[in-house]
């Protein structure tokens, strides 16, 4: 805001200039930088003198991505792990998003449902990873199991209190201006719930990344999760940290662009939590 | 017009549906002509909001029946239609989407309903807010866009539930003053819950004052003051001042 | 209910139509529910190949038996155990750090870009260099439900340390409270409602560390014996211990949410006025 006449007087009279010493929380960004780099360059250095079977190094783990991404083997047991991973996530959306709108509409629906629902939520469901081996044996209709299992819960948990806290208020609006059940379903509740369903959806992108991998790491036959015990078993720990660092990097994104999608289709989010 | 008879509604406790928790109505009987402005004046709990959602067609009577033009009124419908206290506006929908959604739901085509939509708003005065979020505009703007979206069905009874409930006091005065202007060009039926007495005498032909527990009807005043009466200080009229203190009398016994 | 009022229903002769309403039961039909889906189970697992699919009255049995035998209590005791260690551990450091980053601006731009990448790395997926770090015993799963369950409360703690408002922490200076104090006196007690949803997700993640670590170790606890009784193809112990991890996973969340209840009491207040 431009400074009145008054108050540039004033000013001038005042004869104020701002002192300015040097303090580190005006500085916070090249605290962080310093901090990054200073952690990578110790473990560089301490990491060399380390028995490498025990703690790779930096160096040694880009040595290591730039070798395991050019033999191919790398992408391709990636790809296989995605695939089934959002094949299980699609069908954990389709049936967490129906069932949820289904419990949250329908009483009956939701008395019938809820006590395995609310069961089965509550087993951890890493648990169930052996029995969905033994079941569909160790290849991928049992991870895709596994993915749909770790997803499905948080969509319709969420997709259900979101068609609960639509305001009665709000479905009472489209009464009194003549929509049917229908519209009512469509123009009201399903709109007022997707803020709630999309924050579903962010939980169990994460859940079922957690899930394919520990599959994988169970049944150790394909997939990342499988590199995975492989390269610790053969002691390759600079390969190891490949597959970890991508993991990682995986689930920023996912969690990112779901954020995103959020931000553009829930945009009113705003008043949604003030009615 | 609109007439009202012997109507009674009871509230049943929601854990025990056998059990009668209140009697919201009782015997409750008026009737409003044609273009009346018509204020329920009352305390909470006398029933006031529970008469209008009735009216509305949202929940059913127990007793008695409501007849809009002889006819009886059982579910909504498109002679009336309600401005409500929260403004009912959906977030996820602009200020123009909003103001469609009555012609939406009626199935009119879209760029007849975003035309007429934009009419209302300007006479509303929210021209230029069209692609806004309700929330990112003012309380009181948030309720011109219900206004608008009520009259956009072009009811012949306007239902308006403490409208201005839920705006400061010189956000209300201003949005009464337009109501009234609103009024005189689009001539509807109102029935507007209050329970702000000057509310009621300044918009109102008549304030029909209610009682709470059971809620019934203690007095239906007639205000006889002039029109228009944003021109000039209604508010200041000894009559207005005798009305409020008669008003108030009725309220207190 | 004024007597006034009953007269008035009794008056108007009004009764609830249709007292009695399936709704009014909702027991009744989850309870109808879960036994189609038993009986349907039991005929349909008794057809199986039980190698593959169990039945109902044969895992009653299987639980039975090992509760008999000791077994489902000794491993139980043995999870039970490292999973208090584990979790103790996250708690006390992920509130203390949390204090320490919420309090610190300079701290927290120095942890954030670590604590970040290791919270957006799965977990699970370093379980295996943990095991190599720390072989397969008591430590690596303590290690293991440690690290699932501390970044949830340091997040949480730190955050709630941020959101103290200003002008509570300046009550305290107004009191000439030392920093010391406001830390102690303010600003913790005003972060509590945070940390206590912290813990609240971080019980559930420990639980999912603890089965993991077990699984993956294989020697002790529930999570070994579903790894042991797979490889046995005795799938009704399996369900039986699946079951008792559900029933644990309950306990603890509820009894974590009414602890929540409890530090958090003035919260509701708070809304209320």
């Amino acid at each position: 805001m431009a400074l009145s006449t008054l108050e540039q007087q004033a000013l001038a009279e005042l004869d104020l200039v701002r002192q300015k010493p040097f303090r580190l929380v005006d500085h916070l960004g090249l605290v962080r930088w310093v901090s990054v780099f200073g952690a990578i360059l110790l473990w560089e250095v301490f990491g060399r003198d380390v028995n490498p079977l025990f703690l790779s190094y930096p160096s040694a783990i880009a040595r290591a991505a730039v070798q395991l991404v050019g033999a191919g083997q790398f992408t391709q047991q990636a790809l296989n792990s995605l695939q089934v991973y959002f094949i299980g996530l699609a069908g954990a959306l389709v049936v967490g998003i129906v069932l949820g709108l289904l419990m949250g509409r329908y009483r009956l629906a939701e008395y019938i449902l809820d006590p395995f629902v609310y069961a089965l939520d509550a087993t951890p469901r890493v648990a169930l990873i052996p029995i969905l081996l033994l079941w569909f044996g160790l290849g991928a209709p049992a991870k895709i199991a596994v993915v749909f299992l770790s997803g499905v819960f948080p969509v319709l948990m969420n997709t259900f209190s979101g068609v609960r806290t639509v305001s009665s208020g709000l479905v009472e609006v489209g009464r009194a201006y003549g929509a049917g059940e229908g519209k009512i379903f469509t123009k009201i509740i399903m709109p007022a719930s997707l803020p709630f369903i999309m924050a579903g959806v962010r939980l169990a992108v994460g859940r079922a990344l957690i899930g394919i991998i520990t599959a994988e790491m169970f049944a150790a036959v394909t997939g990342l999760g499988a590199l995975l015990v492989r390269y610790s078993s053969a002691l390759a720990t600079d390969k190891f940290f490949v597959p970890v660092i991508f993991l990682a990097l995986l689930g920023v994104i996912l969690t990112r662009a779901v954020e995103y999608l959020e931000k553009r289709f829930a945009p009113w989010k705003e008043t949604e939590r003030a009615l | 017009m609109l007439e009202v008879r012997e109507l009674s509604k009871v509230f049943f406790e929601d854990n025990d549906p056998r059990k009668p928790g209140l009697v919201a109505l009782h015997n409750v009987s008026f009737s409003v002509r044609q273009n009346e402005f018509v204020c329920l004046l009352g305390p909470s709990g006398c029933g006031k909001t529970t008469l209008i959602r009735i009216i509305a067609g949202l929940i059913r009577a127990d007793r008695g029946e409501i007849l809009v033009e002889n006819k009886r009124v059982v579910a909504p419908g498109r002679d009336r239609c309600m401005v409500f206290q929260q403004f009912g506006l959906l977030p996820w929908r602009t200020v123009l989407a909003n103001v469609e959604f009555g012609l939406e739901i009626e199935g009119v085509p879209r760029e007849e309903r975003q035309a007429v939509a934009r009419q209302y708003l300007e006479l509303v005065g929210l021209n230029g807010f069209e692609k806004y979020y309700p929330h990112q505009i003012s309380g009181g703007m948030q309720q011109r866009v219900g206004i608008a979206r009520a009259l956009s069905k072009k009811p012949d009874i306007l239902l308006m539930d403490e409208p201005f409930g839920a705006v400061d006091a010189q956000t209300r005065e201003q949005l009464q003053e337009e109501l009234l202007k609103i009024w005189t060009k689009t001539k509807n039926t109102v029935i507007f819950v209050t329970h702000s007495i000057d509310e009621s005498i300044y918009l109102s032909d008549r304030v029909i004052i209610m009682q709470a527990r059971p809620g019934r009807i203690k007095e239906d005043v007639k205000i006889e003051l002039p029109r228009p009466r944003w021109e000039g200080d209604v508010r200041a009229d000894p009559r207005f001042a005798a009305l409020r203190t008669h008003i108030r009398e009725s309220l207190r016994c | 209910m004024a007597a006034h009022d009953e007269q008035i229903i009794a008056d108007l002769g009004l009764r609830r139509e249709s007292a009695r309403s399936l709704y009014d039961y909702p027991n009744v039909i989850r309870a109808l529910s879960v036994l189609c889906f038993l009986i349907a189970w039991e005929i349909y697992g008794r057809r199986v190949d039980p190698l593959l699919l169990t039945y109902p009255t044969a895992v009653v049995q299987a639980a039975f038996a090992l509760i008999t035998s000791g077994e489902l209590r000794r491993q139980m005791a043995d999870s039970l155990t490292t999973l208090a260690l584990g979790f103790g551990a996250s708690v006390i450091l992920g509130v203390g750090l949390g204090l320490v980053m919420g309090r610190s601006r300079i701290a927290s731009a120095a942890l954030e870009p670590h604590i970040n990448a290791l919270y957006a790395t799965p977990q699970v997926a370093l379980t295996p260099l943990l095991m190599m770090w720390f072989g397969l015993g008591f430590t690596v799963k303590a290690v293991v439900i440690f690290l699932f369950a501390f970044f949830p409360i340091l997040i949480n703690t730190a955050s709630g340390v941020r959101n103290v408002s200003a002008s509570t922490i300046e009550v305290g200076r107004a009191y000439l409270a030392s920093r010391t104090q406001i830390l102690f006196k303010v600003v913790f007690p005003a972060a509590v409602p945070f940390i206590m949803a912290g813990i609240r997700v971080a019980i559930g993640r420990a639980i999912v560390g603890m089965v993991v670590a077990e699984l993956f170790t294989a020697i002790t606890g529930l999570g070994a014996m579903l790894t042991l009784y797979g490889n046995l193809f005795e799938t009704a112990k399996m369900f039986v211990v699946v079951i008792v991890l559900g029933v644990l996973g309950v306990v603890l969340v509820r009894a974590t949410q009414a602890l929540e209840r409890r530090m958090a009491r003035w919260k509701e207040t708070e809304r209320a006025s």
